[in-house]
């Protein structure tokens, strides 16, 4: 019996939400028994290193397969280790990569699907998880079943511990995997950029910043706080900004520790995908914006003043 | 071309939660149900390939008979017929064992889903299916186009987007940017009535998870105003008083 968690990378280095699922997986080895094995795919500079965060044993996965990711033949392969080393809590983060794998791994090894998890289990009587609802309206408690579950966590919900040891590494060389019927034909990826699922601060703006050619304001606050960016729905219908970037209800559920919301009334879809984050504030002209009932620290005022002043105050604070 | 789309029904967006049963069930007294944002970007995109090459569109709702009113609404955006399995959704699995049953010997040339539904938010179902089906899943899609016996998708992945390519059949979830949702007309809301609606029972299926109590989220303190002229105390709460940066 072992936990086992879905360890992803991005430039050869395990994402921070690997390290929550590490984490994850930790805890709950400490409570059910097992051990705790990460299976590493596509390589990644330092397999060990997962040990610090919990982990007994790291697998790795080599070959032409992996080089790109296919949901089909990164779901196969991560089953089969699963089967093999006796998996029966399946740890993987909500990233839009542990999306298309969580499924399919579920159906592969008969087990119980969670998604969305927001906190570790309940193992008093039972194995019983809270997952998001309702785009952030809500939580659901939910029994898992099955011999076999596979939860997937959504990124910044739990903190990262550290233990001081390191995992034992091995490789494996998984048979039957499928061909991949898809074939990635190119990739564009924003470097050097935190994706907004999974950046600890967002800096977000709305109509109240009446084009897009005063982004570069929201930009300069997030660069000065290391922020992702972040909008309405109005401003990405409008294109002011893409799409990827709209929060709420009918866009991205987020869930940083710190979220800023510039010039966005809180209508209650928009509260809906961001109300879950640690602190919220918000910058509004109108004092009777309903965002400000949802806010931790609020600032009365227009965006266009307020913003440079913030900026400067957010550069001199990181430098102090 | 015969197209699959599958649909989930959902409180409309404006609703507020409640919870009844002692927080063991969804509160639906006074809420509006409508067809989940991202199916209506599914069937828009379905329409769009079928309509020109004379397919068909069918579109497939689990779930008892108050969602109608939502399957007529995709039949008068321009869906050729319903299916309907007459089963309470109890969860993502259950609700793609139903799907698979459904479409595994009807030869269906593509599969789409929404992203997630608005509700349970698993955005399961579409890897669920392909899975169960053995066919490619490929999530939360910005583009579809199909040519021939290939499809060229656009999707989102972390940090950046893929184009990829996909030999038909297949299964794929539609995202925001896929399409903008069609609105349906007089000729296709008086089309609609006359449409088959089949009514199908369920197979039977695993019990894997149960939902056992709901809650909402702690309501927050209040709110702590600082002056517009002083955005340095909000940095210095923000790092000494919340420890957030
Ligand atoms: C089906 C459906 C789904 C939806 N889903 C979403 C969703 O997922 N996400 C989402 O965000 N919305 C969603 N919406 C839209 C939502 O209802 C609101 O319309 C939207 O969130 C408003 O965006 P906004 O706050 O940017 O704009 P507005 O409502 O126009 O608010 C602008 C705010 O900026 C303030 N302001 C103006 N000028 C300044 C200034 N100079 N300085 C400071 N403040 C200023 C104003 O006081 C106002 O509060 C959805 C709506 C529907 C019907
Ligand atoms: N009861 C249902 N009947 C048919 N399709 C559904 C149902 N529930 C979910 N789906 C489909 O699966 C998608 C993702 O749902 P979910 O996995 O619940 O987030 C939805 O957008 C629908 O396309």
């Amino acid at each position: 019996m072992s936990v086992i968690i879905f360890a992803e990378t991005r430039d050869q280095q395990y994402k921070k939400s690997t390290l929550e699922a590490v984490s994850y997986g930790k805890e709950v080895a400490q409570k059910t028994g097992g051990k705790v094995i990460a299976v590493s795919m596509g390589g990644a500079s330092d397999a060990a290193s997962l040990g610090n965060y919990g982990a007994d044993e790291v697998i790795t996965l080599h070959g032409a397969e992996f080089a790109t990711f296919s949901p089909e033949v990164y779901a196969s392969a991560f089953a089969e280790v699963c089967k093999t080393h006796g998996g029966k809590t399946i740890i993987i983060s909500n990233t839009y990569s542990g999306k298309s794998i969580s499924g399919r791994v579920a159906v592969l090894l008969q087990g119980a699907l969670a998604t969305n998890v927001v906190d570790y289990p309940d193992t008093t009587s039972g194995f019983r998880v809270k997952r998001g609802v309702f785009s952030g309206k809500a939580f659901a408690y939910v029994d898992m079943q099955s011999d076999v579950k596979v939860i997937a966590i959504t990124p910044n919900s739990v903190e990262i511990k550290t233990h001081g040891t390191s995992a034992s590494v091995s490789a494996h060389q998984p048979t039957g995997l499928p061909t991949s019927a898809t074939k990635i034909e190119s990739t564009q990826t924003v470097s050097g950029k935190i994706p907004l699922t999974e950046a600890e601060i967002v800096v977000s703006a709305g109509r109240g910043m009446k084009g897009p050619e005063n982004w570069n304001m929201v930009e300069d606050l997030a660069t000065a706080l290391g922020a992702a960016t972040a909008c309405s729905k109005p401003v990405s219908d409008m294109h002011w900004r893409p799409h990827s970037e709209h929060v709420g209800q009918t866009g991205i559920t987020i869930k940083p520790n710190l979220y800023i919301a510039i010039g966005i009334s809180g209508a209650i879809q928009h509260l809906a995908g961001v109300s879950s984050s640690k602190v919220i504030v918000v910058v509004n002209k109108d004092a009777e914006a309903p965002f400000f009932k949802a806010a931790d620290y609020g600032i009365v005022g227009d965006a266009f003043e307020v913003l440079p002043k913030l900026i400067q105050a957010a550069k001199a604070s990181a430098t102090s | 071309m015969k197209v699959l789309v599958c649909m989930s029904v959902v409180p409309d967006t404006t609703t507020k939660i409640t919870f009844t049963n002692s927080d063991t069930s969804f509160n639906t007294q006074g809420v509006q149900f409508i067809m989940n944002p991202y199916d209506e970007l599914a069937l828009t995109k379905a329409l769009d390939i079928a309509d020109p090459a004379g397919g068909s569109v069918t579109i497939l709702h689990v779930g008892p008979a108050d969602a109608e009113p939502a399957i007529r609404k995709a039949l008068s955006m321009g869906a050729t017929e319903a299916v309907r399995i007459n089963a309470a959704p109890t969860d993502a699995q259950f609700v793609a064992e139903q799907i698979a049953a459904y479409a595994k010997d009807k030869g269906f040339d593509f599969i789409l889903t929404g992203r997630e539904s608005i509700d349970y938010n698993g955005g399961a179902v579409c890897g669920l299916l392909g899975a169960m089906l053995n066919l490619p899943s490929i999530n939360v899609i910005t583009q579809l186009g199909v040519s021939g016996q290939t499809a060229t998708i656009e999707r989102d992945i972390d940090g950046g987007r893929e184009i990829v390519s996909c030999p038909l059949p297949f299964v794929a979830s539609a995202q925001k940017d896929l399409c903008e949702p069609r609105i349906p007309n007089m000729r296709g809301i008086m089309a609609a009535r006359t449409k088959p609606l089949q009514i199908i029972e369920p197979v039977s299926g695993a019990n894997h998870v149960n939902y056992s109590k709901f809650e909402l989220p702690q309501p927050k303190q209040g709110v702590r105003m600082i002056s517009a002229e002083n955005p340095e105390e909000l940095l210095h709460l923000l790092r000494n008083e919340a420890k957030v940066i």
